[in-house]
């Protein structure tokens, strides 16, 4: 098993921002992936735990924000790809 | 608690938030100190800490499991999400190593991101401080050995205020709730009245202390601590005959409303906010009567986005399971200010820019809420109703807006469907002239007739007796009815009246046959229709 890399953004157009459900969607889905994930509001960072709730939270992103995922690990492309989507699904129309 | 020496009666007034009656043992919940345990050493406070937060994490588990509804269940969800992560507990475990006992580090830990959110920009982050100081005393419950299941069965808790996830998991059968603060439109408030469980808020809880023993008037709006024996008896003997009743309504509730005649009432259901949903089963209801949309606006800084209204009307009509459902625009200002859209310093405003007056005015968010009622209305039996409509071009002008939406979403490739439009009736002069309106069904508004009809503010306690039931108000009905049944257009009323079994009669007198009440009213409703006899 190799180790890749992977990195991708995406325009958070959620009605209100990062708040806690959308967070908590993100968080859980980030989880289910075993690379290292992390989250930035710039292409530069800083970066944080993308399966941190605390942090996820703490970066509060209103909407409009572009997110930024990078990541590490044996599933890293399909987790990056799996984050996007989810932000660009609008979290499936939860609140 | 727990004092010996018996304290004379005492009364005091609040306000009704849930009515009902209760007796029971008092129990102060929290705000007091809490019993602190000997620190131990890192490696032991380490695992109490660890100890408390599984205890929390389990008890959070099950009580999002209790709960069906969407916004509390969120709530709960945030906080069960937030134990998970390490790096919340992870400072508290760093000053734990350093030497410091559990309930400091823990404290220190929560108080840091508690700061961090009350400072916020946006008030919706600054409003989760809120739920991080829930988590904290919940925990902290846990170190100290409290839990919230220790209220016991049946008592009259007495708090500061009360978090609805604190609410969520005591039984509180028999019991009930008096709070210094919380209000009667409070999301406790909304969860007690749908459970039945009587609160009345604005007591000064401290009189509680060293009082062992109270009755919980939910009626009145008030509490009685430490009560004579006369008293006891006098409201024994009221709990008993109430119980008795509700005991004989509640089997009512699975069937369907019939008159002695054997003639059919529709008895649906007023909502208030999506907690209610889990409460009530659709099958003892003809549908939803009345949706209030303003939940989705109260208590917020941004206003609701068509997907997210969308995803509430989408429940509302799930839950139903193919009932009817009407839900009504907007109804803001008046009563129910809300930043930012209702308008502030308004000499009267219930005589102001409120309902339909204030959607027309803002255009830009009462299309947004058409949009996301078009949507839902092409997944179900959904109907869109206008409130405080006074002339007949407002209605003209709704069906136009909703038009062009149905219009915009068609083009874009959206589902959508042109709904039945209807009319709340509440001003008199459209009451008066209902012919001249285009609107497809009607539904009689009584709480802002009576108070428009008889020129009484609701809120004033010394006119109570003017909007009790004005003999102009029958009359009002009736024509009401005889027009919706001349035109073929659904009559319904979706005020207190309706609620209100003794007025239920009446209602069916006027010609009356849909009724939409509050969720703990159905039962006794249906029990009112089932006695009534046409022509007494």
């Amino acid at each position: 098993m190799t180790s890749e890399l992977a990195e991708g953004s995406v325009l958070l157009d959620h009605a209100v921002g990062l708040h806690a459900r959308p967070s908590v969607k993100l968080t859980q889905l980030a989880k289910s992936f075993a690379s290292c994930i992390e989250l930035g509001l710039s292409e530069h960072g800083p970066w944080i735990d993308a399966k941190s709730i605390v942090k996820v939270m703490a970066t509060k992103a209103p909407k409009n924000s572009i997110l930024y995922f990078r990541a590490q690990g044996t599933d890293a492309a399909v987790a990056v790809a799996a984050l996007i989507r989810l932000v660009e699904r609008d979290f499936e129309n939860g609140h | 608690m727990g004092i010996e020496s018996k304290r004379p009666m005492v009364r005091i007034d609040g306000t009704v938030a849930a009515p009902g009656l209760a007796e029971g043992p008092l129990f102060r919940l929290a705000g007091g100190p809490r019993s602190l345990r000997t620190a131990g050493a890192p490696a032991e406070e380490g695992a109490a800490l660890a100890r408390a937060l599984a205890e929390a994490h389990a008890e959070l588990t099950r009580l999002a499991a209790l709960c069906a509804d969407g916004e509390a269940a969120a709530i709960l969800q945030f906080q069960i999400a937030l134990l998970e992560d390490e790096a919340l507990s992870q400072p508290a475990q760093a000053a734990i190593d350093r030497g410091q006992a559990a309930e400091f580090a823990w404290r220190a830990a929560l108080d840091a991101q508690i700061a961090d959110y009350e400072n916020a920009v946006d008030a919706y982050f600054r409003g989760r401080a809120a739920d991080l100081k829930d988590l904290r005393e919940r925990v902290l419950d846990r170190l100290s050995g409290a839990t919230t299941s220790e209220i016991p069965p049946g008592a009259i808790v007495s708090a500061e205020d009360l978090a609805p996830s604190r609410f969520l998991a005591p039984d509180w059968r028999g019991g009930g709730i008096v709070l210094s603060r919380g209000s009667p439109t409070s999301h406790l408030a909304i969860l007690a009245r749908a459970r039945g469980i009587p609160v009345v808020v604005g007591i000064d809880t401290t009189c509680c202390n060293g009082h062992s023993y109270a009755l919980l008037d939910g009626e009145a709006g008030s509490i009685i601590l430490d009560p004579d024996d006369e008293t006891r008896r006098a409201f024994e003997r009221k709990l008993a005959e109430r119980q008795s009743r509700d005991d004989a309504e509640r089997v009512h509730l699975a069937r369907p409303a019939r008159t002695q005649a054997g003639e059919t009432v529709t008895v649906m259901v007023n909502l208030g906010s999506l907690i209610e949903l889990g409460m009530i089963e659709p099958a003892h209801t003809d549908g939803v009567g009345l949706v209030r949309t303003e939940f989705l606006f109260q208590g917020r800084e941004q206003l609701p986005g068509e997907e997210e209204q969308l995803a509430a009307y989408r429940r509302i009509l799930d839950w139903a399971g193919g009932r009817p459902v009407i839900i009504r625009t907007l109804d803001a200002g008046g009563d129910k200010p809300i930043p930012g859209l209702t308008r502030t310093g308004e000499s009267n405003p219930f005589l102001g820019v409120r309902g339909v007056r204030l959607s027309l005015r803002h255009p830009e968010v009462f299309r947004i809420q058409l949009r996301a009622l078009a949507r839902a209305a092409a997944e179900g039996p959904l109907k869109i109703m206008i409130p405080m409509v006074t002339l007949p071009e407002e209605l003209i002008r709704c069906r136009a807006l909703l038009g062009e939406a149905v219009a915009g979403l068609q083009a874009a490739g959206l589902p959508a469907r042109d709904p039945e439009l209807g009319m709340m009736v509440e001003v008199p002069a459209a009451a008066l002239a209902l012919d001249e309106f285009d609107a497809d069904f009607t539904s009689i508004g009584s709480n802002d007739l009576i108070q428009y009809l008889t020129a009484a503010s609701r809120d004033e306690p010394e006119l109570a007796p003017l909007a009790a039931c004005p003999p102009g108000l029958w009359r009002l009905v009736r024509d009401i009815v005889e027009h919706g049944r001349r035109t073929g257009r659904e009559v319904s009323l979706c005020g207190d009246l309706a609620g209100d079994p003794k007025m239920v009669p009446a209602l069916l007198d006027c010609g009356l046959r849909k009724l939409s009440v509050a969720p703990a009213a159905l039962a006794s409703v249906k029990a009112a229709v089932s006695r009534y006899r046409a022509g007494r």
